[in-house]
């Protein structure tokens, strides 16, 4: 395998532990709040490695000029940010419980 | 009067939508190149009699350095979130904390919002008002998965992310 495959291969690899890592904190963490650090986060990173992976096979691998995956990078930057945005106010809407240990509910009027 | 102003109203984002446009075609033939051009030329001209004016950024230097950092910022955010995730449950303090804010303008307030959301643990929830009547935006409402310090906390993200911002802004 040349340098270049190897780069492909462990960002492959990479993004995807960190989304497999957002899963899991999306199933294992206590309640509603909490969960949704996950998806947030360790998605964002992966696909960004993802997306790196992509550009990098095309552009050095298969040789051609492929810029394309900017763009799902760009979105996700702009929606991901949001989405939670949107999930949380409507948890707080809905007064959905938190987990016992919380603290400083009463800054979101729980 | 038919000034410049009037039939091409905002070159940087014709140029952006040009951008975006080829990518999204992933080439640069010559048709692409056309309606790219017609598109950015034709798109703005339609919208911006009502879009709403915000505020250019002054300093797109500082910009540039505010992205690259909140992009080494994510880096970090994510390795510290997967240690949170696969160690107890029961160790975990999550926590809200409201951060009030300097910042007056909305674009500002959404995109260190943004940033707050993607970065260190933390989700932005709200953007509350000072007290019922005022209609100003004055604190940021984050919902925090492993809180240590409030207070250090709170530094932290008006010195890292705020400051910067009032001076891109």
């Amino acid at each position: 395998m040349s340098m270049t495959e190897w780069l492909v291969a462990i960002l492959a690899v990479a993004g995807s532990l960190f989304v497999l890592m957002g899963s899991v904190a999306l199933v294992k963490l206590p309640d509603f709040y909490t969960r949704l650090h996950g998806p947030t986060k360790a998605t964002t990173l992966g696909l960004g490695a993802l997306v790196l992976a992509s550009m990098a096979y095309f552009n050095f691998v298969k040789g051609e000029l492929s810029m394309q995956q900017l763009l799902i990078a760009l979105f996700l930057f702009i929606t991901a940010p949001i989405t939670a945005h949107m999930l949380i106010k409507a948890a707080l809407h809905l007064k959905l419980a938190s987990a016992k240990q919380t603290s400083g509910r009463e800054n979101a009027e729980l | 009067m038919l000034s410049l102003k009037n039939w091409w109203p905002t070159p940087v984002r014709s140029l952006f939508l040009f951008l975006v446009w080829l990518l999204l075609n992933n080439s640069v033939a010559l048709i692409h190149l056309f309606f790219g051009l017609l598109l950015a030329w034709l798109i703005p001209l339609l919208i911006h009699k009502f879009r709403l004016i915000q505020p250019g950024i002054k300093k797109p230097g500082a910009a540039m350095a505010y992205g690259l950092m909140v992009m080494w910022d994510i880096v970090i955010a994510n390795l510290q979130v997967i240690r949170l995730v696969l160690g107890p449950n029961k160790k975990l303090r999550p926590a809200f904390v409201t951060v009030p804010l300097d910042l007056t303008d909305h674009l500002a307030i959404t995109i260190l919002a943004s940033t707050v959301s993607l970065t260190p643990g933390t989700v932005s929830a709200d953007v509350l008002p000072l007290n019922a009547e005022g209609a100003e935006p004055r604190f940021l409402l984050l919902h925090v998965l492993d809180l240590a310090d409030e207070a250090e906390l709170i530094e932290q993200v008006k010195q890292r992310y705020e400051a910067p911002l009032k001076e891109i802004f």
